[in-house]
C-alpha cells in the first residue's frame, strides 16, 4: 500500500466520490484495487499494448480478411458499370427466359455482398477472442508495473 | 377525410406517442445523443436500414425503375453494396473509438479545434443538402399523395419540417430511433405486399412477370414504342453514361461510409460488436428492399404504364399508382402513408445528426475547448440547432418551390460524404504519419471539389428546352463544363490526394504519437464508451 506514513488515518468514506474506498486525508495516489475502470484507462499502456505480440496477430488477422474483401467487393461491383456500360451484347445475352446476363449479374451482386457480410461476421468472432486476450495480457501489464 | 390523410395521422398520433414517451424516459447527453447507447443489435440495424432508405430510393428508384427498365435497377444495387464498407471498415472501430461523432475518432490524435471545425462544417453541409432535397420532395409528394384533400405544399413542407423538429428536440436520439425502426417495418410490409401482388397479377409466374418486362410499350416524344425493359441503355447512354454509373458508385460505396446520419446510429449500441451485427441486419433488410424493387419498378412499367404515371405526377409516383392498381385507394392510401413516414424518419435523422455534430463538435469543443460551461448545456444546444437546422430547411424548401430541381442535392450529399469524410476516417485510422493539416485539407479539398464540380455540371448547368418551367429550369443555362452528374471519380481521389498532401507538407509528432492508442482503441474497445445505466 502506498500509504503516506505523515497523514493520520481517516476511516470516513468519501460519499459521491469515484470510489468510497478512498479516504480523505489521502494524498498519495490510490491503490491498483480503488481504481475505478476509467482511472485504469487513464493509466493504460497503449505503446506497449499496440507493441504487444498479442495485439500484432489481431491487426494481421484482420488485415489478412478485410483487404482481400474489400479488393475482391470492389471488383465486382465495379465490374457491373463497366461490362453493362462497355461489353453490352454479352449482357443483352438471354439466360433463362427472358432473364439476360445483365439482370442476373446485377441480382448477384446482393448475394456477393450478403456472403461477404457472412463470412465477415464468423471471422468476428475470432477477432473478438484475440482482441480479449490483448486486454487480458494488457491488464496484467497494468498490474505488474505498479 | 380521405383515407390517406386519415392513415397520415394515424403515424403521426403513433409517433408523437413515442416521443412523449422518450422525453420522459432520457435525461442528460448520453441519452439525447446515443439513447443512453442502450439500442439493441437488430433495433439498430432496422434503424439505419429506416434511417437510410429515403423517398430517393422508394419512391425515386422504382420511377426510375418504371421509366427506364434496367438502368434504374442497377442504380438499386450500389445502395446495398455500400455497406461492405461500413461493415468492414467504419462500423466498430467507429464505435470503439469515438463518443458522439465522427470528429471524435479524429480528435483522438489530431489537433482537436481545426479538426472537429472542418469535420463539423462538412457534417452539417452534407446534412443539410440531403435534408433540403427530402423536404422538397416531401412537400411536392404530400401534395400529390394528398391530391383530393387541398394540401399545399407550404403547409406540407411546414408540418413534416415541425413534426421532425418536435421527434428531435423533444425525443432525441430515443424516438428518433424509434420512429425509424417503425418507418423501416412499414416500408418492408408494403413493399412485400405490393410485390406479391405484382406476382398474383402475373399468376404467380416468375417467367410471366419477365416476359411482359420485354415488352413495355409507351409514348416516346408522340411516337408509340416497345422496349425490353431488361436491356441496359435506356438512361445511361455513351458517351458519359458508363462513367457517370462508375462515378456514382464511387459516390455511393465510399459516400454511405461517411454519411454523418448514419455514423452515429452505431454509438447507439453497447459495444462494437452490436454495431457489427446492427449492419448485417440492415443489410439484410436493404438488400431484401432493393431486390423487390425488381417488382415495384418492373410492376409499375408492365401494369400502370410509362404514360399513365407521366400523365398523373410524373415517375416519383410509380409506386403509389402501382398501389393504386392493383389495390384501390386504400392500398393507395397505405403506400403513400409509407412514404410519408419514410421522408419524416429519414429527416428527423438528419436533424439529430447535424445537431449533434454543432452541439458537441463546434460549440462545446471548438468555441469552448472541450468544457462544459454548465450542466446539460450540450444538449441544450443540440436542441436549439435542431430547431435552427429545421426552420432553415422549412424556408429554404418553400423558396425553392415544389418544381425546384433537387435531385443534385442528393448525389451532393453522397459526393461530400465520399470526398471529404471518408477519407479522413479511413487515413486517421490506418495512416501513423497522417496529422492535422492532412485532416484539413482533406476535408476541404473533398468539400469544395465535390461542390465545385456539381456547379459546373449538368445538374446545374444545361440548356433547357424552351417553354420549361421556371422552377425546374438549370440555374446556368450554358452547356456543362463537367460532362458527369455524379462528381465521385474525380472529387475522391481529389479528396485522398489533399488529405495526403497536406500531411506531407509537415510533421507532427503528437499526432504520430496518439496512433498506438487510437488502433489499441479501435481494435479493441479499451475503454469505449459504455452503455447507460437504467
Amino acid at each position: 500500500m502506498s500509504e503516506d506514513p505523515n497523514v493520520p488515518p481517516d476511516p470516513t468514506p468519501l460519499i459521491g466520490s469515484a470510489t468510497d474506498i478512498s479516504r480523505l486525508s489521502r494524498t498519495a495516489p490510490k491503490p491498483a484495487h480503488e481504481r475505478t475502470a476509467d482511472e485504469e484507462i487513464e493509466r493504460a499502456d497503449w505503446e506497449a499494448l499496440a507493441a504487444s505480440a498479442k495485439f500484432g496477430e489481431l491487426l494481421k488477422a484482420k488485415r489478412r480478411f478485410i483487404v482481400p474483401a474489400m479488393i475482391v467487393f470492389i471488383v465486382y461491383y465495379f465490374a457491373l458499370p463497366v461490362l453493362v456500360g462497355y461489353a453490352r451484347p454479352l449482357m443483352e445475352r438471354r439466360v433463362f427466359g427472358a432473364v439476360n446476363w445483365a439482370y442476373l449479374f446485377a441480382l448477384s451482386q446482393f448475394f456477393m455482398a450478403w456472403i461477404i457480410a457472412a463470412l465477415y461476421v464468423r471471422a468476428a468472432k475470432r477477432f473478438d477472442r484475440m482482441s480479449r486476450e490483448v486486454l487480458k495480457q494488457g491488464s496484467q501489464m497494468t498490474a505488474r508495473s505498479k | 377525410m380521405t383515407p390517406a390523410l386519415s392513415m397520415f395521422f394515424l403515424f403521426v398520433l403513433i409517433t408523437l406517442g413515442i416521443t412523449y414517451w422518450a422525453a420522459r424516459r432520457s435525461r442528460g447527453a448520453a441519452a439525447f445523443f446515443t439513447a443512453s447507447r442502450r439500442i439493441t443489435g437488430w433495433q439498430n440495424g432496422v434503424a439505419v436500414a429506416g434511417d437510410y432508405m429515403s423517398a430517393a430510393s422508394f419512391l425515386g428508384i422504382a420511377g426510375l425503375i418504371a421509366f427506364f427498365g434496367y438502368d434504374g435497377f442497377m442504380f438499386s444495387v450500389g445502395w446495398l453494396v455500400a455497406y461492405l464498407t461500413v461493415l468492414l471498415v467504419v462500423a466498430e472501430p467507429l464505435r470503439n473509438a469515438g463518443k458522439y461523432t465522427m470528429a471524435d475518432v479524429l480528435a483522438y490524435r489530431l489537433n482537436p479545434r481545426p479538426v472537429r471545425a472542418m469535420a463539423s462544417l462538412s457534417t452539417i453541409t452534407v446534412s443539410t443538402f440531403y435534408m433540403i432535397a427530402q423536404m422538397v420532395g416531401a412537400g411536392a409528394l404530400v401534395t400529390l399523395l394528398l391530391g383530393g384533400s387541398h394540401v399545399s405544399y407550404q403547409s406540407a413542407v411546414v408540418s413534416v419540417g415541425v413534426l421532425m423538429i418536435i421527434y428531435v428536440v423533444f425525443g432525441g436520439m430515443l424516438a428518433t430511433t424509434w420512429v425509424q425502426i417503425i418507418k423501416a417495418i412499414l416500408l418492408m410490409a408494403g413493399t412485400i405486399f405490393l410485390s406479391l401482388m405484382v406476382l398474383a397479377h402475373f399468376g404467380w409466374s416468375l417467367e410471366n412477370f419477365f416476359d411482359a418486362v420485354t415488352r413495355v410499350t409507351y409514348h416516346d416524344k408522340g411516337k408509340l414504342v416497345t422496349k425490353n425493359f431488361l436491356q441496359p441503355g435506356l438512361r445511361y447512354v455513351a458517351p458519359y453514361g458508363p462513367l457517370d454509373l462508375v462515378s456514382l458508385g464511387m459516390a455511393l460505396v465510399f459516400g454511405t461510409a461517411g454519411l454523418p446520419h448514419i455514423l452515429v446510429r452505431f454509438y447507439t449500441v453497447p459495444d462494437a460488436k452490436t454495431a457489427r451485427i446492427s449492419v448485417v441486419w440492415a443489410m439484410v433488410l436493404i438488400g431484401s428492399f432493393y431486390i423487390m424493387t425488381t417488382f415495384l419498378g418492373f410492376g409499375a412499367a408492365t401494369i400502370v404504364g410509362r404514360d399513365h404515371i407521366a400523365a398523373h405526377g410524373g415517375n416519383n409516383m410509380s409506386a403509389p399508382l402501382l398501389a393504386q392498381a392493383l389495390g384501390g385507394d386504400t392500398f393507395f392510401a397505405f403506400i403513400a402513408a409509407i412514404a410519408f413516414a419514410t421522408i419524416l424518419a429519414v429527416v428527423a435523422g438528419l436533424t439529430i445528426s447535424a445537431s449533434t455534430s454543432f452541439a458537441h463538435d463546434f460549440y462545446t469543443n471548438v468555441i469552448h475547448k472541450g468544457v462544459e460551461r454548465a450542466p446539460g448545456e450540450e444538449v441544450r444546444v443540440a436542441r436549439v440547432t435542431a430547431f435552427v437546422v429545421g426552420a432553415i430547411a422549412i424556408g429554404i424548401a418553400i423558396l425553392l418551390g415544389k418544381d425546384a430541381n433537387v435531385a443534385f442535392l442528393v448525389a451532393l450529399a453522397f459526393a461530400v460524404a465520399a470526398s471529404a469524410n471518408l477519407p479522413v476516417i479511413v487515413l486517421v485510422l490506418f495512416w501513423k504519419r497522417f496529422n492535422t493539416t492532412g485532416a484539413v485539407t482533406g476535408l476541404a479539398v473533398g468539400l469544395i471539389s465535390s461542390i465545385a464540380l456539381i456547379m459546373i455540371s449538368p445538374s446545374i448547368m444545361k440548356i433547357d428546352p424552351p417553354g420549361t418551367a421556371a422552377a425546374a429550369r438549370h440555374l446556368i443555362q450554358r452547356a456543362a463544363i463537367f460532362p458527369l452528374e455524379n462528381p465521385g471519380i474525380l472529387s475522391i481521389p481529389l479528396g485522398f490526394l489533399g488529405a495526403i498532401l497536406g500531411t506531407l507538407f509537415r510533421r507532427e509528432p503528437k499526432a504520430e504519437a496518439g496512433f498506438a492508442e487510437l488502433m489499441v482503441r479501435a481494435n479493441t474497445g479499451l475503454g469505449a464508451e459504455k452503455a447507460a445505466l437504467k
